[in-house]
């Protein structure tokens, strides 16, 4: 800003010939790096401080023995390729990757995206009523705090909750679902409180495919499932690979839900990566293994992240 | 219902009465599915229905449970007994501390770091709104752990104010991204008149650009807040004293202390906790005339 302030007034002649001279779009009075450094300054400090910062020591300080207390947390010491090793030896490591993968695939690809895409493919053109009320209640789930879902879907499948009422009358017996199925319970409650996501996503996709191909399809007499295969999912496929790319990386991250639900138990048999994260770093105290396992998060997310990229580039090839 | 007893769905059928009307042409729009569709929309809203709906009795039942049971008689006791300064308003106090801070600081960045980025050619500008992109996917629990590191070497812990920070680092990025959209939208021909009258960069950000920014600043701001004030993950890890914790950590520490007991009061709590939220999502969608999806900013 001073270095606006301190140019000296343009006489008409400059006035008219600057901009042409700096090219499109360019400022008068304020000359080089001081027009974006300035503005761009508080939002840079931000990002570098608290993004680019952590994950450069993430990185650092997964190979080494960081800890919180004792006589590592005095002096840390490069251990290499340790962190890994261990990693790849403990079996709640392996649990937990698989755990967090069946999650993923259960709750944001199958679940979140079938149910997502269903329901903006059947609200489609349906009565303004129609779609205001059933998109009230989706998004409402998506709307509510994470912990407020955590505690909604606790007492729903709790012994005592509404799930074990419903299914009394079925002669089901009632039983403890967070504990006899606790990785089905956690994934039932991310898709109650994801799909709305995804329902909107596709629900934009869906307004922006022309109708008249729709049309021209049924025309030649495509029945409303081949339309719906050969003709509507093949346009809105960038749609798909964007939202799943999203909830992908929404879904391996999911903490609180979990960690409120069932609190990552019985046992760890609903220990994701980030519960184990939590543990091992946070609880146990040793930074140096829990920033291997958020490598190892980033690394599901990566890995999955490239299939939608690749599913984009051989769609867009035919 | 009637309409699919009468009306069987067969491939000629389908294509036989396919031009009856004009959404017919749409596949499932049909007299005979159209009875069916409903039945799966009604069914699958109450099956998201019915998860919150324990929330909204027990709140108000004098006898709750944890089964969604409308309620006998109510009462407005649950409410007293969480209307506390302990309980209840100390940690909205903080909650509205952290995350309108980080609203305010996030609105504040994104506009000053959007503006030369919308208008200036700049050389690292692709690259730059590319890694921004990348930080809005980046799962933040991932980083939550050398975070703490770093909270923990710089003396930051248990800071409201480093939290605040951190929070709005971490929408910054959808901030910016958004905010940047928003810039775009706004047509350079009327800076341009300005400046050619001699207004300053700042004169035109500040004069012209903010008021017409208002619905972005709206939106970002907005969006801020839901997204932090339902942020449990952060300040559970970054604060350490109970005087300090927002309502996100409070209400799950009442969880943890009478959640398996006091199911009213817990109700009464989510639902306190839960009205603001949803009164900002609705003025969000209010601002973007009513549809509200990520559409526009995935696109890019």
């Amino acid at each position: 800003m001073s270095a606006t302030t301190a140019t000296p007034p343009l006489t008409p002649d400059q006035r008219r010939r600057r901009p042409v001279r700096a090219g499109g779009g360019t400022r008068p009075g304020q000359r080089g790096a001081a027009r974006w450094i300035i503005p761009l300054g508080p939002a840079l400090f931000l990002l570098l401080a608290f993004f680019a910062g952590p994950i450069l020591w993430t990185v650092w300080a997964s190979f080494t023995n960081a800890a919180l207390t004792g006589a590592q947390a005095a002096q840390t010491e490069f251990i290499g390729l340790a962190n890994f090793e261990r990693l790849l030896a403990d079996p709640r490591f392996a649990s937990a990757t698989i755990l967090t993968i069946v999650f993923l695939l259960g709750s944001g690809v199958v679940g979140q995206t079938v149910l997502g895409l269903t329901l903006a493919l059947l609200l489609q053109n349906r009565h303004a009523l129609v779609r205001g009320a059933v998109g009230v209640i989706v998004v409402g789930a998506w709307v509510v705090p994470e912990v407020v879902a955590g505690f909604v879907w606790y007492a729903f499948l709790e012994r005592e909750g509404s799930l074990n009422a419903v299914l009394g009358f079925g002669g089901v017996e009632s039983q403890n679902w967070l504990f006899t199925a606790p990785m089905l319970a956690v994934i039932l409650a991310n898709v109650w409180k994801g799909t709305a996501f995804s329902m909107m996503t596709y629900a934009a996709g869906l307004s922006e495919v022309p109708s008249d191909l729709k049309e021209a399809a049924r025309v030649d007499g495509a029945s409303g499932f081949q339309v719906l295969f050969h003709v509507v999912l093949p346009l809105i496929r960038r749609t798909i690979a964007t939202t799943l790319l999203l909830v992908t990386l929404q879904t391996v991250q999911v903490f609180t839900l979990i960690y409120v639900m069932t609190s990552g138990g019985p046992g760890s048999r609903s220990t994701t990566l980030p519960l184990l994260m939590y543990e091992q770093a946070l609880q146990l105290g040793d930074l140096g293994y829990g920033t291997a396992i958020a490598l190892a998060l980033l690394l599901v997310a990566g890995l999955f992240s490239l299939v939608y990229v690749r599913m984009l580039g051989t769609e867009a090839k035919r | 219902m009637s309409a699919v007893s009468q009306a069987p769905p067969s491939a000629t059928g389908r294509r036989a009465g396919g031009r009856r009307t004009g959404s017919a042409i749409t596949a499932p729009g049909r007299l005979a599915s159209a009875g069916l569709v409903y039945l799966v929309l009604g069914v699958l809203a109450l099956l998201f229905l019915v998860p919150s709906l324990w929330m909204v009795f027990a709140a108000f039942d004098t006898e709750p449970s944890l089964r969604a049971t409308p309620p006998t008689s109510l009462t407005l006791a649950h409410f007293e007994a969480v209307l506390t300064p302990d309980i209840f308003y100390r940690p909205m106090w903080n909650g509205i501390l952290i995350c309108g801070g980080a609203a305010v600081v996030t609105v504040l960045a994104s506009v000053l770091a959007a503006y030369p980025l919308s208008r200036y050619t700049l050389r690292f500008k692709r690259p730059f709104m590319y890694t921004v992109l990348f930080a809005t996917g980046l799962p933040i629990t991932a980083i939550m752990v050398p975070v703490y590191g770093m909270f923990v070497q710089a003396n930051l812990l248990n800071s409201r104010a480093a939290t605040m920070l951190f929070l709005a680092a971490s929408t910054l990025p959808f901030g910016i991204w958004l905010m940047k959209n928003f810039i775009d939208g706004i047509p350079i021909t009327l800076e341009e008149a300005a400046w050619v009258d001699g207004a300053s960069a700042w004169q035109s950000l500040r004069l012209l650009v903010a008021p017409l920014l208002a619905p972005g600043i709206a939106v970002v701001g907005i969006f801020t807040l839901v997204m932090t004030w339902g942020n449990f993950f952060v300040p559970f890890i970054l604060l350490t004293s109970p005087d300090k914790m927002p309502a996100a950590v409070r209400i799950f520490t009442f969880f943890g202390q009478y959640g398996s007991v006091r199911y009213g009061e817990l109700a009464a709590y989510s639902l306190l906790y839960t009205l603001p939220v949803v009164a900002l999502y609705i003025a969000v969608s209010r601002a973007l005339g009513g549809k509200f999806s990520f559409g526009g900013a995935m696109k890019g």
